[in-house]
């Protein structure tokens, strides 16, 4: 097993001129999961959309880093094949464009080497999917076109599942999803924590955090890191909400 | 495996072509041609035309008034600017040989050389049910499968059908589409040259297309074939043309006429594609009279060309009568695609739905321009109009011009049109999952047209995904 360091250094960033991020710090590091919390609008999403490189937002100051290379101003691409996966909030509809051909082109750009026969790569995929319990139907689909929420989040495990990332961001995975969802969700993360994974969890709940049992657990608020803690905090919080929690 | 087989075989041939010549269909030939008109229009070059082809008194006088109109009637002026044509050097008749072969050995070995370049061949042998092969102004090649033959099918170049079956000819000729109809049907009229004639008899359904490919090769010259399909009634048949050109400084000009006629209860399917080098100017007329109960289908691609004017249309004649018209555009940089479709409802209970997909690159320029009429007395007439853009670059841009005339009071008409950009959202997320931002534009492309893409034959769809791959990755960033 490999291991991977993401590293977060004073990251700054603003959108449409704005500074939302105002000097964050974290490493994740195979195997290792992370809670992050924080009060609506705290900039816990955008920090998601910084890491896998979204154009409207702006780098004003700070360094991504990957194994101790900079990968702050890489394209989406290059930061995937670094090995990080983002699954989105609100996943993006992309009518037209059918699932079976966009899971089949993004394996061969991460794995070019693999050359994975078609056969075995869709049966992978099934594999998966009937883990989630979605309907194999969905394969030639597009791109969570008339998807419902739920379905969504499954759809953005299953990429998960499928692309085999080294570091995976989960914005509000559990938001949306129904009980038995959920548990099935939570059963695949634990097996990917097993084969080494690292996880950035972003949560509201305590809910996912009984099944998946975070080692750190990191408050953002306002734009910054204001407590690094372990499972207490979010039990705390699940309480009393982030009152308590001096900026 | 039955969800992505086609995706995944379109993928595959894609990729195949991306490893052989024969994805550049813009080379040039070293064929000298044995005969040609020379240079410029005139009374004269009309008279050569139909004396090479030993045409009877009729045709060569409707030709000769076919120029008489032409030369009385202005250029359009309400669309693109067509002054890149220059009439008097262009040639307007090119013979490349003397043989109209119906076995591919007896072709040319040149000119064979040419068509298994661009596959039509090993096409013929897998997909199609007859073939017929156009190089600049005449037929080379002709085929039809003996079964279709033994039962009075006929598909042959027009040439070779005014010699072989005058009366039938004459009864369609020009009965859509007159030389009277507007500048370019009439230079058609006066100058056409090949183009196919298909007969399909009385309740004869033909399973798999038959195919006309085109092949432009002279440089300044004109390409003007003349195409009749005729399903007799309750036939059905699927026709469909390609057609490409190599790229040329100089300016061509292709004027094709396609007349159609769907009878009683019959069932035809016209798929193009054109991917003309920009260096052409194309402007066909394509029209069908559908009757009481028939249904005509338009699939129609117009991915190259300098500037496109086309408008496949159909003539609802009779009750009952149906029309789906699907196009898709597509413009490249310095590129004019004018198109859209029209439906005339003449009688009750007829229906029309046409769907444009029109995607602009860079300064490319796409437009809609459609007619739906619905005459007085096409009671309970319905018509679905959709026309979508896709700007891909900020400079890309996209007109639309729909003309809706209701004079039935039960008739039904809706019309929907959208124009969008690619999204930086889309765009990001699927690079984030490791796609280049060529293949996640391409994609996003490709889907957009899907509907359409459904629709057509395999080897459009593959010709489709190569090109829209090509132009993406030529283009630098989206926006
Ligand atoms: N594309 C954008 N345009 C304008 N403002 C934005 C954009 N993205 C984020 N913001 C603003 O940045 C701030 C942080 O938003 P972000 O989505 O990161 O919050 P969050 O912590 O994920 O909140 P939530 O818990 O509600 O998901 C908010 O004030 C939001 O309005
Ligand atoms: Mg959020």
């Amino acid at each position: 097993m490999t291991n991977t360091v993401l590293e977060i250094k004073n990251l700054k960033v603003s959108v449409e001129g704005k500074e939302i991020l105002k000097g964050v710090d974290l490493t994740i590091k195979s195997g290792e999961i992370h809670a992050l919390m924080g009060p609506n609008g705290a900039g816990k999403s955008t920090l998601g959309q910084t890491l896998v490189g979204h154009p409207n937002y702006k780098i004003t100051g700070g360094k991504i880093l990957i194994n101790g290379r900079d990968l702050t101003n890489a394209y989406p691409e290059e930061r995937a094949k670094a090995g990080l996966f983002l699954a989105f909030q609100s996943p993006i509809a992309i009518p037209g464009v059918k699932i079976s051909t966009f899971l089949r082109t993004a394996y061969n750009d991460l794995y070019p080497n693999e050359k994975m026969s078609l056969r075995d790569f869709f049966n992978m995929v099934k594999t998966a999917m009937n883990d989630l319990e979605m309907n194999e139907s969905f394969i030639s689909r597009a791109i969570n076109d008339g998807f419902s929420g739920g379905e969504r989040k499954r759809f953005e495990v299953l990429q998960m599942i499928v692309l085999k990332p080294k570091i995976a961001i989960l914005d509000e995975i559990d938001s949306g999803l129904d009980v038995d969802a959920l548990k099935l969700v939570s059963a695949e993360i634990k097996k990917l924590h097993d084969q080494n994974i690292g996880f950035l969890v972003i949560t509201h709940y305590q809910r996912i955090l009984k099944d998946i049992i975070p080692e750190f657990v990191h408050v953002l608020k306002d734009g910054k890191i204001v407590m690094n803690g372990n499972k207490e905090v979010s039990d705390k919080i699940e309480e009393e909400g982030y009152e308590w929690i001096k900026e | 495996m039955e969800y992505y087989d086609k995706d995944e075989e379109i993928e595959r041939l894609t990729e195949s072509l991306k490893n052989s010549k024969k994805s550049d269909f813009e080379f040039y030939d070293t064929i000298e041609p044995i005969y040609s008109t020379g240079k410029g229009l005139n009374r004269k070059t009309v008279e050569e035309i139909s004396d090479i082809k030993k045409e009877p008194g009729w045709m060569r006088e409707s030709r000769l008034k076919a120029l008489d109109i032409f030369l009385s009637k202005p250029m359009p002026t309400w669309g693109p600017d067509l002054s890149g044509i220059n009439f008097d050097n262009l040639t307007y008749y090119t013979r490349p040989g003397e043989n109209k072969a119906k076995s591919w050995d007896d072709v040319d070995p040149k000119i064979k050389d040419t068509f298994t370049k661009l596959g039509i061949p090993a096409m013929e042998q897998k997909y199609l049910a007859g073939s017929v092969a156009q190089y600049d102004s005449e037929g080379v090649y002709g085929s039809l499968r003996k079964e279709w033959e033994s039962k009075g099918v006929i598909f042959t170049d027009l040439d070779t059908a005014v010699q072989k079956y005058p009366d039938l000819v004459k009864e369609y000729y020009c009965k859509a589409i007159p030389p009277s109809d507007n500048k370019f049907a009439a230079l058609n009229g006066a100058v056409w040259s090949g183009g196919s004639f298909l007969y399909v008899p009385k309740n004869v359904h033909i399973d798999l297309p038959l195919q006309t490919y085109f092949r432009m090769n002279g440089e300044q010259s004109g390409q003007f074939e003349h195409t009749i399909v005729i399903a007799d009634e309750g036939a059905s048949v699927h026709y469909i043309e390609g057609c490409t050109a190599p790229r040329y400084n100089t300016s061509s000009l292709h004027t094709a006429i396609v007349e159609i006629y769907a009878r009683k209860n019959s069932n035809v399917k016209y798929t193009s594609v054109q991917n003309w080098s920009d260096s052409v100017y194309n402007l066909p007329v394509k029209r069908a009279w559908v009757d009481e109960g028939a249904h005509m289908d338009w699939v129609t691609g117009e991915l190259g060309s300098k500037v496109t004017m086309i408008y496949p249309s159909s003539y609802l004649r009779g009750k009952g009568a149906s029309t789906s018209n699907l196009q898709i555009t597509l413009a490249t940089k310095g590129t004019f695609k004018d198109a859209g479709g029209k439906a005339i409802h003449l009688a009750p209970d007829t229906t029309s739905r046409i769907v444009s997909k029109s995607i602009s690159l860079d300064d490319g320029l796409t437009a809609y321009r459609g007619l739906v009429r619905m005459n007085e007395g096409a009671s309970r007439a319905k018509s679905h109009v959709q026309c979508d853009a896709l700007l891909i670059n900020n400079d890309s841009k996209n007109y639309t011009y729909p003309f809706d005339e209701i004079y039935e009071p039960t008739a039904e008409f809706s019309h929907e049109a959208t124009v969008g950009k690619i999204g930086t959202d889309e765009l990001t997320y699927m690079r984030s999952r490791g796609l280049s931002e060529d293949e996640a534009s391409s994609m996003i492309v490709l889907g957009f047209m899907d509907d359409i893409m459904k629709e057509i034959p395999m080897e459009f769809a593959v010709e489709m995904n190569r090109l829209v791959k090509l132009e993406m990755s030529k283009m630098g960033a989206v926006g």
